[in-house]
Order: structure tokens, then sequence, then C-alpha cells
């Protein structure tokens, strides 16, 4: 009886399904692709010995996904969505890139100047500037939805379409290469032979669950996500809950850009961060929150994230050219939503309970 | 009973839900061309009793008659065919198209195989002719106020589903007088017509105005059908609340004189405080160590006013002074810095927050007065849950259980537990005994009377008058959205109920 309960804790951690997720695609991988989980050790001239492997590619490539699925697990956890990460992401980019750029202003630009491994801002300041410019995305959209009363999905639909532009208005219409070799450090740097954007990534999650967890802006969050006139009758500022969780989702999506546009080189305004609002969503809901709010769990979002991250590369070493990739992708989205349906859920419960039930019912 | 002039004779419905019986063995008959109004506090069975006549729901027992034929009410559409046609007090028509559109939605006229417009117009404005109102019909219902969309509504109901039955369900919620008059004039039209009305209100003032009969429903049974001319107002409240006069007239001989006149401190002072449209300006005054109970009918204003003094929702006249200073800051997170603390009526919308857990509810106020970042740490949620799990009896397997998985009566005393929890110095519980079993309605009322003696003070709002009576110092009684009253506790339940009727 007692191993029974403790499979139910297991099954009913929100951890559990994007965990199973997750082995399945491993698994799918050991049988069909045996190659897929070689690791090995090499010599960088840069940052001498470290892991290669696909497994390794995943967690670095994956990065700026689970970034922005820490994000938007808090704003979705407060019942809304932010649908512009992706164009916080290109702005953020952009920003690094014109600041690092010497042809800011009207000065003559040369091939020259343009390849130069140097910058014309501090690097300390690139990374700050990075992060304020997403910070303030997550504040408007945060003002937009919390004082405007404006419904998320508008209000962030708004810098979803704004922002690409925006990051086109900062490069001036350029798609910008970057040359400057220090910044590289973000997407491609290893420290202790392990991708830098893992650290990173480590960082983030630990401040985000302190942030949450160790405080009671969490606690408020799901309360505001539930219902959120009992939680205005609670004395509990809903608003600023609010603007909270949005404000750290720019966050999120402007170290997701650093990273991004520090692994390809290059800001590019119409495609730095495509798509990526919609495979944090999807992560997030993988990770078992609702997309009406409430309980959440950041590290089953960025579970939710490798799980993507895992299938995408699946795919690419299957050989499926890049263009079906959304095709594939939408199986996958299709298998996560009949996976957790009421349907399936009340399958497996049975399927595991057919004996504790009873036990169940009683206590 | 068989009247020829009844044009619909319910008998003997009863209709139980899981847990509870909404209604019983009830009788309703409507005359042609008559305004029958339907009264009774929450959960008396109104809305049951109009779902079984219009099809939404279908009776456990019973008989319904139309025009002295028995009829089997299938569905909502049913009922329309049938000619029973409701107008809600949430207009459910298209604001962004015409009124004409809006009336003969799903009749237009074809001509060619597309719409004949100008007919649709005529026929449109034959309907709104009928109500005698001034009405484009062309133009966007949109641009009219909500209580010429309500007629259109009801032009619509006439028209093109030709009723013979209509019901108004608190048609007059959102008007002003005004318009409310307005109403009245097309509903006297309509009965010269010998049409039905079946008129849904709070306001004892309306029906008076113009129902022909009263139909009284409590707590699922029937208290009588009178004619209106017949029953005073006091009759009508005593029957809504379930006193007889002749028990009125004992209790009011028995009640003990009890002394409480010495000199207190106020704690909450309110001078003229209202907000347009809302509340009139109410003067109000409650000490330390005092139970001030509010006496009201539904939507005579109590919970609005509690609204204002909790900062719900601003109020746009007067002042308010709570513990000597005066408030500028309205709102519930400032109300519980200064100690005022406000357990909702709607348990449901305004109280739980379902997904979380007994602790986590308990522990929500307490946690918003200290802010974001001095988090009450686990063990001292977990001891603070335990206490007023024990203390109000609460019943749940654990403090992890989820709020949403409790019973209403056990929900009601996490929500008071999370108040308790903020320690407040006033106290205000609004309906805070509804739908709990007598038990923990006792325990709450001894609750209140002890935080008094500790030297808070509590507003305590009721529908059942001899709870207020029991648990207060002073009554003060509103009606019609103002304070019309108040008294000491030697008050006398039948001047109360006068007070609450409007007949002082």
């Amino acid at each position: 009886m007692k191993q029974t309960t403790f499979l139910k804790k297991i099954r009913e951690s929100q951890l559990f399904w994007p965990l199973v997720a997750w082995a399945l695609i491993l698994l799918f991988n050991a049988i069909v692709a045996p190659g897929f989980f070689k690791l090995g050790i090499i010599e960088d001239p840069v940052y001498g010995k470290r892991l290669y492997g696909n497994l390794v590619d995943i967690f670095n490539n994956g990065a700026p996904l689970m970034l922005v699925a820490i994000g938007m697990t808090l704003v979705i956890a407060t019942g809304g969505v932010d649908l512009s990460v992706g164009a916080v992401i290109a702005i953020s980019a952009a920003m690094g890139a014109v600041l690092i750029n010497p042809a800011l202003g009207n000065q003559l630009i040369t091939n020259d100047i343009l390849t130069r491994n140097a910058t014309n801002t501090p690097l300390p300041i690139i990374i700050l500037a990075d992060l304020a410019a997403g910070t303030l995305c997550g504040l408007w959209n945060g003002l937009l939805v919390s004082r405007a009363k404006i419904q998320p999905m508008v209000a962030t639909l708004i810098l979803m379409v704004a922002g690409r532009g925006i990051a086109q208005l900062i490069t001036n219409g350029q798609i910008m290469t970057i040359y400057y070799t220090p910044y590289f450090w973000f997407g491609n740097g290893y420290i202790l032979g392990l991708p830098v954007s893992i650290y990173i990534v480590t960082a983030v999650l630990l401040l985000a669950w302190l942030l949450v967890r160790k405080t009671a802006i969490g606690l408020f969050i799901e309360s505001v996500g539930i219902n959120t006139k009992s939680t205005y009758y609670s004395g509990i500022n809903e608003k600023n809950v609010k603007l909270l969780a949005y404000t750290f989702c720019g966050f999120c999506g402007a170290i997701a850009g650093l990273i991004l546009s520090s692994y390809v080189h290059s800001a590019d305004g119409n495609n730095n961060g495509l798509n990526y609002e919609l495979d944090a969503i999807l992560s997030v809901v993988m990770g078992g929150t609702l997309m009406t709010g409430g309980r959440f769990s950041l590290l089953a979002s960025v579970i939710g994230a490798v799980v993507i991250w895992t299938f995408t590369v699946t795919v690419y070493s299957l050989g499926v050219p890049a263009n079906a990739l959304l095709a594939a992708k939408a199986v996958l989205v299709l298998l996560v939503i009949l996976l957790y349906s009421d349907y399936s859920r009340r399958l497996t419960n049975r399927l595991f309970e057919r004996r504790g039930s009873q036990h169940d019912r009683a206590n | 009973m068989n009247n020829p002039n009844n044009i619909v004779e319910m008998v003997g419905i009863t209709k139980s839900f899981p847990g509870v019986v909404a209604l019983e063995d009830v009788d309703f008959s409507l005359r042609k061309g008559e305004i029958h109004a339907l009264v009774g506090e929450n959960g008396a069975g109104k809305s049951t009793l109009i779902k079984i006549l219009t099809g939404v729901e279908q009776p456990d027992r019973g008989t319904i008659a139309l025009d002295g034929k028995f009829v089997h009410v299938r569905s909502p559409q049913h009922s329309q065919e049938l000619g029973i046609s409701t107008v809600y007090q949430e207009v459910n028509l298209c604001t962004n198209i015409s009124v004409a559109e809006n009336i003969m939605l799903g009749r237009e006229p074809h001509r060619f195989g597309s719409i004949h417009w100008k007919k649709m117009n005529e026929m449109a404005q034959h309907a709104i002719d009928r109500l005698n109102i001034d009405v484009d019909v062309t133009k966007p219902l949109g641009n009219y106020s909500i209580a010429i969309q309500q007629m259109v509504a009801i032009a619509r109901a006439l028209e093109v589903l030709s009723a013979k039955v209509l019901i108004l369900d608190e048609p007059t919620s959102s008007l002003d007088i005004q318009e409310t008059n307005l109403l009245f004039d097309v509903m006297r039209r309509l009965k010269s017509e010998g049409i039905g009305i079946i008129f849904i209100t709070h306001f004892l003032d309306q029906v008076y105005q113009i129902a022909d009969r009263i139909t009284v429903l409590r707590n699922g049974k029937l208290v009588g059908s009178y004619e209106a001319s017949a029953l005073p107002r006091f009759e009508l409240v005593a029957k809504m609340l379930g006193r007889s006069l002749v028990e009125l007239d004992a209790m009011a001989k028995e009640k003990s004189q009890e002394e409480g006149g010495e000199d207190k401190q106020p704690l909450v002072e309110a001078k003229a405080l209202g907000l347009t449209g809302t509340l009139k300006p109410v003067d109000l005054q409650i000490n330390a160590s005092e139970v001030l109970g509010i006496a009201g009918l539904l939507g005579s204003g109590r919970t609005e006013m509690v609204s204002l003094i909790y900062g719900v929702t601003p109020p746009d006249t007067g002042s308010l002074v709570v513990d000597g200073e005066e408030v500028t800051k309205f709102s519930p997170l400032e109300s519980l810095k200064r100690g005022v603390a406000l357990c909702p009526e709607d348990r449901k919308a305004e109280g739980v927050v379902g997904d979380l857990t007994v602790r986590e509810n308990i522990i929500l106020a307490l946690q918003a007065r200290y802010g974001w970042f001095k988090f009450i740490s686990p063990q001292k949620q977990n001891e603070i849950a335990n206490k007023y799990i024990q203390m109000l009896g609460i019943v749940t397997p654990s403090p992890e259980q989820l709020v949403k998985n409790l019973s209403g009566g056990n929900q009601q005393k996490v929500i008071l537990a999370r108040w308790l929890a903020t320690n407040p110095k006033v106290l205000i519980l609004d309906e805070p005994t509804r739908g709990i079993d007598v038990g923990a309605k006792t325990e709450i009322q001894k609750l209140v009377i002890q935080l008094a003696e500790e030297g808070k003070s509590c507003m305590f709002i009721s529908s059942e008058l001899d709870e207020v009576m029991r648990v207060s110092d002073r009554i003060a009684v509103l009606r019609d959205r103002s304070k019309v009253a108040e008294y000491a506790n030697d008050v006398d339940e039948k001047t109360l109920i006068q007070a609450m009727a409007g007949e002082v």
C-alpha cells in the first residue's frame, strides 16, 4: 500500500510527464540511432578540453528556449500569455550587435571597420543594455496587461509584431554580423568542459526559483492565476504581480537573445528567435502548467523545453529536412495535447490505481 | 384551481439537486393580463421555478399547463415555441447590428433569395410601435441605453416569438428611475393586451408600484400567492423572512432589555460615505468592543456599503476615519494594514482560491499584509493553519488539501480563518453563515461575540434577522441603497422588519 501512494506521488508530480516524454524520445533514439548518445572530449583551441556530443548540443542550443520557458511559466501561471518573447529576443540581439559595431551613427562604414574584432562599447555595458532592452519590453507588456487591462494575447501581440520592426530599426534594416570574439563566449564558450549557456540557464532557474519560492511571489502568482478577484479581496496587489511576471519574462527573453546572437554571430531582426514564443508556450504546457493559470513548476517547464529540443535534434538526426521540421513538431504537439487530456489522464489513473483506488477512497 | 383565466398553471412542482431540494411542491399560476411578482431571498427557489417553466430544467414531479392544456417543456427553445419568453437582466442581444436585425434575427423576410431589408425594417418598426417607444430601428442597438435594449428584447419576444407569457428577470437592476418608469409603462400596455408577465425583482417599492399579485417563495417552498393590494409591505417582508405576525408580537414582548450605552471609542467613523449610483451617503459609527449588525434585504446596499469601507471600490463622497486617521487610500491592502478585514459575501468568486491548499488560503491575507518579501516560513504557515483548523473545527484531511475539495461550510471557515489570521481590529462579515450547518453557525456567532469582548469590533451582515439580533449591540437598517434607521439591541424584530420594508 505504501508503494502505491509513493507511485501516486511520483505520478502527481508535475515533473512526471515531461520526464516520461523525454525518456520516450531518448529510448527511440537508443533504438533507431545508436550514435545519438555518443559523448567525447575534444581539445578546444580556446577553451581547452571540452565535452561534445548530441546531448551537450541539446542543452547548449536549447538554452535560449529554456530561458524563455522559465519566464513564460510565470506569465502563464498568472493566467496570461506572452507572445512577444521571440521579438524580445530579436531586440536584445540587435541591441548587442549595434553596440559592438562601430558603425553606429553617421560614421562612414567601410568593410574594414565592420569586420574588425573590436567593440565600440565595453562588454559589461553591452550586456546591461541587452538586459535593459528586454526587461523594458517586458515592463511594457506588463503595463498593458495590468494597468490598461488589455487581454494578454492582444497586448503581447502588439510587441510580437512591432518588436521585429524595432529590432530592424536598431540595426538599420541590416543583418548585422558580429566579429567581436569575447561576445561569442555566451553561446560558444565552455567552463570546466561544459557550455557556458548551461551555467546561465542554471543560474536563471535558481534565481527564478528563489524569487518565487523563497518569497511570497510564487504563492501570489498562483493565487492570481486561480482566482484574481479573491486574490484582490485578500489584499494582494494583483496588478503588480502580473507586472512582475511579464517584466521577468522580458528579462529572460533578453538573456535568450544575448546567447542566441552570440551563438549565431549575428543579429537578424527577422529571424532571431522566430517562433520561440510558441515553443516556449508548448514547453510550459508540457511542464503541466495550465494555460488558465495557477499551479506551476519552473523545472518542469525547463524539462519541457529540453524535450522539444531533443525532439528537434532527433528529427534532424533522422535526416528529416529542416523545412519538414514544423510538420514533425505538429505531431509532437498533438501527442502532448492528447497525453494531457482528461481522457488519457483518467485512463492512466485507472491503469495505475486498479487496486489502490478503494484504499484511497477510504482515506 | 381550474381558472379559465390562467395562462400558466404549475402544480406541485418539485425539483431536487444533489444534496438540496430546490423546490418542494410549489404551485404557481399566472392569469391573462396580469403582472405577477415573484419574490424571495437568495436560495428561495425563484430561479429554479423559472428555469422549469422555460425548460432549462426538468421538474422531478409536478405538472405545467398552458392555456388549460398540459405541456412538457423540453427545452428553452420549446418554451419559446409555446409562447413563453424571458428577458434577462443582462441583455443578450448583439449591440453591433441594427435594432431591426436584432428584433427579426432568425425570422428575416426574404425576397429574391436575399433579405428584404425594407420589409424587415417595417416589421421591426411595427414591433417597436407596439411598445410606444421612440427608436430608429436602422441604428445599431449599441447606440441605445440598456433600458431601450431591454425593450428591444421585449419587442423581439412579443413580435417574433409571439409570446403570451413574458418573464422579466430582474429587469430594473441596472436602470435608473426614469428608465424604470419607461419599462413600467410598457409593462402596463402589454398587460392591457392580455399578456401575462412574471416580474422578478428585489426592489419591493417596484413590486407595489406595478404588480397585481405577489407570490412569495422561501427555502424552496411556497409561502403563498397574494393580491398585492391585500398584502401590506410589512407582512410581505415577514413572509419572505419566515416570521408570522403573532410570533413577532410575542417576541417583541419577550425581548430582554440590555444596557449597552456607555461611552465608547469610535474605531470606524463614516461621514456621508457614498458612491453615486451605488450607495447614497451613509453615516456610520463602529466602536471598539462592539458588534454592529446590518439588516436589509438583498439589494438594499449592505454589500455595497461594506465594499466602500473595505476599499474594494473607492467612494466618491464623504469621508472615512479609521482609528482616528482619515482614510485617503482605498484598497483592500490598505484596509488590511489599517486593521480592517472584510469577509466577502460571494464565497466562490471573492473568497476561496480553489486550487490552493487550505494552508495557503488561510495565510494568504496575512502574507499580503506582510508583503512580497517577508515570507512566512513553512513551519510558521503550518502552525497558523493548524491553529485555525483546530479553533474553527475545519474538517479537512490535512492542511495540504485543496480548498475546492472541502464542503461549503468548511470553505467558509477557511475564509474566515484567513481574515482572523490578519488579527484585524475591525472585522466585517458579509453573510458569514450562509449555507453552513447549524453547529458551525452557532460557532461563528459565538466567535463574533468573543472578538467583541476582546476589544475588536465587528460588522455583521446577515439575511437572518434572529442571527443579527443575537450578536449585535446595535443594528443599522438599510433599504434602497441608503441607511434608513439605527437601533440599539433592544429593538424588536417587528420594528426591524418595518424599517426594512419602509414602513417607519
